[in-house]
């Protein structure tokens, strides 16, 4: 039995050492008694965590409502957050999408309508962020933050001479050096504004056109990423990529070389909005959140932190003048003016659309299809000929060791 | 000859303990950079010890391995003995079913469960299936085949007139199975116990998928973890999990070292098997 | 005997379990792979797109079988050496290739990535010394490395436990028969080993061509796998009935690959390891 004893060990040892972790976490956990959680589920680096000596949000909500137990989880796309929510869909009390999901949460009617008696800081919020298109009823959603996508890039590598809008994104220059958005609805985005198109236009010819532009762009991109951006700016590990002008005034305090760009053509402009999921358990605990995020004074540290734009004026006394000053994060009306907010597409759409990013993803180009082939008939090859001389070898072997 | 497969060996443990080392230095850098060394501080250790969410997720994962454990072992000793009753093409049939998680990449089980588990949902129109249930379940029908796979040779190799013996000198059926059975395959029940135990707390591709929101387990929070900018207290655990199985693994290294030398010097084997 | 033979009621409540949380399971791939995610019909359009998809798969068994094949060629000396070391040497160093299994493999590759990136350490090494930086990471090379790295202990483990088996004796008797070194090699041991190799090839192929982490880390968007797109099915792009189908072909797939394999070493008795 020396598989057994193979095993004894580590298993034995995990055990043990698992115990000893098991009793310490036990000994940190705090007594709760009849706490209600509410399970937030937001995008991932968006909200103060305390770091840098800046808020941190959960805790101040969780010392003041001390029977409230927040459990916050973080998704990476409107997608991955809308997938989990259809597989699951009581998972959540709050989540936090972007305008266009809300659009489509709405329609399919997955939203409560929120109980403003319980925000009253409600009244906070700016004219101009109520009633927006994807919610014009205002029922579903209270503004969290808004923002535009833009390109950043890293002035040390990168020459100014080429950072002329989308097209960058194109640049055999900087091959393996680009990084894209890893979800459609942004990577088409990004691809329908270098063509000349509208992000919202659901026309397969176009959509068909973005996928050779994009499949076109594939060679030169490092990696498809969504938060896995920060570290590879920063770091300069990548030199190019599309992203959120709030996360941009995160990475600048990293690394200073790293510049934003408007593109001229044309960049989304996004308002992310806090909702209730229809079968949320702990509605009246999550517009109790709700409420704690409008608090002029907890939205701008929020906010100042995060780098993303403020929905409401009465915040930004609550900011460093310096964040409120930003062109990046309150650029000008005339940049504003070259922005176009996602909205939601059918279901056909968005099922050519995810079709398309497969297609997109999985797309090769044909010499190493060819390759692939050769290698893999020659191993096949390699192997029947194995197959015959070792099953040969070993009848051989059979026969002389026993019999 | 002999010394070109010495040199590969040194080679390929230097390969295995390469990524670990750089984990290891890491968690004791300032920086959240991997490649770049800082300074050096214990902070991480600090934070790693404040951080609640952290050591809930670790007691969450050993929360599952135990209770998955300790079913499937019961639910798996039983089906062996069961199993070793039976003849034929019932037996091969059974063992067949056995053998198809094992087989399968986790990937597909993973997804199997899941997809199960969203239909029983659907029709069952409940809210939420996926959670505490969910991944038990998916860890114990991993597990399952562990323990029938150790058990089972031990059941073959074992004397059937050891039973009969019992049974013979006025023990009650019950009696002979508690008292000559399972005395007899009790290593096998342990090394599956173990083995189980160790896939489930490590396991991460079948969680991934039939996990839920209200209970999670470390390795998949660590997949998420590394989706974002990775805060680096998850290299000052991963450290002290290392020292900990280390010293636990030498430990029973010479605790079994000890123990092969006693059965040496004492009583002679009781049947030439154990080899 | 006969006594005994009423005790296989014993495995009713084990077979129960296993036909709901395995049989069934698999039922409802197969009902996914051929329903529409839109309208919920039944259609073959799943199974037949797959056909789109070829070149990942045959990426995923080339990229697998590549590493597969360089575990085994690594996997054995360092078995065979092992196996012949003092017994407390034999244990030590077996601690040892086991006990990276025991760390999270997410982190030990996430490590990989640290070391091979442009801006990782071994080309802040190189640049250092004022060469220019290699391509170290994101080809098909760097996930072949991954999977090596994260399988390599699964293929010399059974390898080691049954080199350990073979009964010193035969060895002598090979060479007091007048067998040379290599011979005895070749004609004792290699074939002896033969069902240690087949549960060691099993045991690292399919989790490797099944794989999506260690491909999302050190591949490039040229080396999606299979794995990689079934996740994305089910994690991002909610389709779960094309993710059913890529499963299911996978599945067979794989049964094909362990059948030949099997069928090489004839009706050898696997040694079962995790």
């Amino acid at each position: 039995m020396i598989r057994s004893k193979l095993f004894c060990i580590p298993a034995a040892t995990l055990l043990a050492a698992a115990e000893v972790s098991a009793s310490a976490a036990f000994s940190y956990m705090p007594v709760q008694a009849a706490q209600t959680s509410l399970n937030v589920y937001n995008w991932g680096q968006y909200i103060s965590d305390g770091t840098d000596g800046y808020i941190d949000v959960i805790a101040e909500f969780e010392a003041a409502y001390p029977d409230i137990k927040v459990n916050y989880m973080t998704f990476d796309s409107n997608e991955t957050m809308y997938t989990k929510l259809k597989t699951d869909p009581a998972a959540f009390d709050l989540i936090i999408p972007s305008d266009y999901m809300i659009e489509k949460l709405a329609r399919e009617n997955m939203l409560a309508e929120l109980d403003f008696d319980n925000i009253p800081n409600f009244e906070y919020v700016d004219e101009a962020f109520r009633h927006p298109a994807f919610d014009p009823e205002n029922k579903y959603s209270v503004p969290y933050t808004w923002g535009c996508v833009g390109i950043i890039y890293n002035s040390r590598y990168v020459n100014e001479d080429d950072v002329t809008g989308w097209e960058l994104l194109w640049n055999p220059t900087y091959a393996g050096k680009i990084l894209m958005f890893d979800n459609p609805r942004d990577a088409f985005a990004v691809a329908e504004l270098e063509l000349g198109y509208s992000l919202n236009t659901e026309d397969p010819e176009i959509l068909q056109a973005a996928t050779q532009k994009l499949i076109e762009q594939k060679n030169l991109v490092q990696s498809y990423v969504m938060d896995q951006i920060f570290d590879k700016l920063e770091r300069g590990e990548a030199w190019i990529g599309p992203y959120y002008a709030g996360d941009y005034l995160t990475m600048v305090e990293e690394n200073e070389d790293l510049e934003f760009l408007f593109p001229e053509e044309g960049f989304n402009l996004f308002i992310d909005s806090c909702c209730i999921p229809k079968q949320a358990q702990h509605k009246k605990e999550a517009e109790l959140f709700i409420n704690f995020l409008l608090d002029p004074a907890v939205c701008g540290q929020n906010l100042e932190y995060l780098g993303y734009s403020v929905p409401e004026t009465a915040a930004k006394e609550f900011m460093d003048p310096e964040v409120t000053e930003s062109e990046i994060a309150y650029p000008d009306d005339e940049t504003l003016s070259h922005g176009e907010a996602f909205k939601a597409l059918t279901d056909q759409g968005n099922q050519l659309m995810n079709e398309l990013w497969l297609t997109v993803k999985t797309s090769d180009d044909v010499l190493g299809r060819y390759i692939i082939i050769t290698v893999a008939a020659i191993i096949l090859c390699i192997g029947l000929w194995l197959f015959f001389k070792v099953r040969k070898r070993i009848i051989k072997a059979r026969r002389g060791t026993y019999k | 000859m002999r010394n070109l497969s010495k040199i590969i060996t040194v080679i390929v443990f230097i390969f295995l303990y390469i990524p670990i080392i750089v984990l290891a230095v890491a968690s004791f850098s300032s920086g959240t950079d991997l490649a770049v060394f800082k300074e050096f501080t214990l902070s991480r250790y600090s934070e790693l010890f404040r951080d609640t969410t952290l050591l809930t997720l670790l007691r969450n994962s050993v929360i599952i391995a135990v209770l998955s454990t300790a079913i499937a072992t019961i639910l798996g000793t039983a089906a062996a003995v069961g199993i070793s009753r039976m003849k034929g093409r019932l037996r091969k049939l059974v063992m067949g079913m056995t053998n198809i998680p094992m087989t399968n990449p986790d990937i597909v089980t993973g997804v199997s469960l899941a997809l199960m588990f969203a239909f029983t949902g659907t029709v069952l129109k409940l809210n939420s299936v996926l959670g505490f249930w969910t991944l038990l379940i998916a860890h114990i029908t991993f597990n399952l085949p562990y323990v029938i796979l150790n058990v089972m040779p031990r059941l073959t190799n074992m004397n059937p007139f050891l039973t009969d013996a019992a049974l013979d000198l006025g023990c009650t059926p019950v009696q002979a199975f508690f008292k000559v059975t399972i005395h007899e395959i009790m290593p096998g029940i342990i090394a599956g116990a173990l083995m189980s135990f160790t896939m489930s707390l490590d396991d991460f591709v079948i969680s991934y998928f039939v996990t839920g929101s209200g209970f999670v387990t470390l390795p998949v929070e660590i997949y998420n973890y590394t989706k974002k900018p990775i805060h680096p207290k998850l290299y000052a655990l991963f450290t002290l999990m290392f020292i900990v199985i280390l010293a636990l693994m030498v430990t029973m290294n010479l605790l079994q070292g000890r123990n092969k030398k006693a059965r040496i010097h004492g009583i002679a084997a009781r049947t030439g098997k154990e080899a | 005997m006969k006594r005994n033979s009423g005790k296989s009621w014993l495995s009713v409540p084990y077979i129960v379990w296993m036909l709901l949380f395995s049989i069934i399971p698999l039922c409802i791939v197969i009902y996914y792979a051929f329903t529409d995610s839109l309208t919920g019909e039944f259609t073959f359009s799943n199974i037949t797109g797959i056909l789109d998809y070829a070149t990942i798969f045959l990426r995923s068994i080339w990229l697998s079988v590549a590493a597969t094949i360089i575990c085994l060629i690594i996997g054995y000396p360092v078995a065979y050496t092992i196996a012949r070391c003092k017994p407390r040497t034999q244990r030590m160093l077996q601690m040892l290739v086991m006990l990276p299994m025991c760390m999270s493999f997410l982190l030990r590759t996430l490590a990989w990535v640290a070391l091979l990136e442009d801006t990782g350490i071994i080309n802040n090494i190189i640049t250092s010394l004022g060469l220019q930086p290699l391509p170290l990471i994101r080809n098909s090379g760097a996930v072949i490395l991954g999977m090596v790295y994260n399988y390599l202990p699964y293929m010399i483990l059974p390898l080691y436990t049954v080199i350990s088996k073979i009964n010193p004796r035969l060895i002598e008797a090979a060479e007091d028969l007048g067998c040379s070194k290599a011979k005895t090699f070749t004609k004792v041991i290699l074939p002896l080993s033969v069902p240690g190799i087949i549960s060691g090839i099993t045991m690292v192929f399919v989790p490797a061509v099944s794989t999506f982490y260690i491909s999302q880390k050190l591949g490039s968007t040229g080396t999606v796998m299979v794995g990689d797109i079934i996740e994305s099915q089910f994690k991002g792009a909610y389709n779960p009935n094309l993710g059913a189908a890529m499963s299911l072909i996978l599945m067979i797939l794989i049964f094909i690959c362990i059948g030949i394999t099997n069928r090489v070493a004839g009706d050898e008795e696997e040694v079962m390891m995790p």
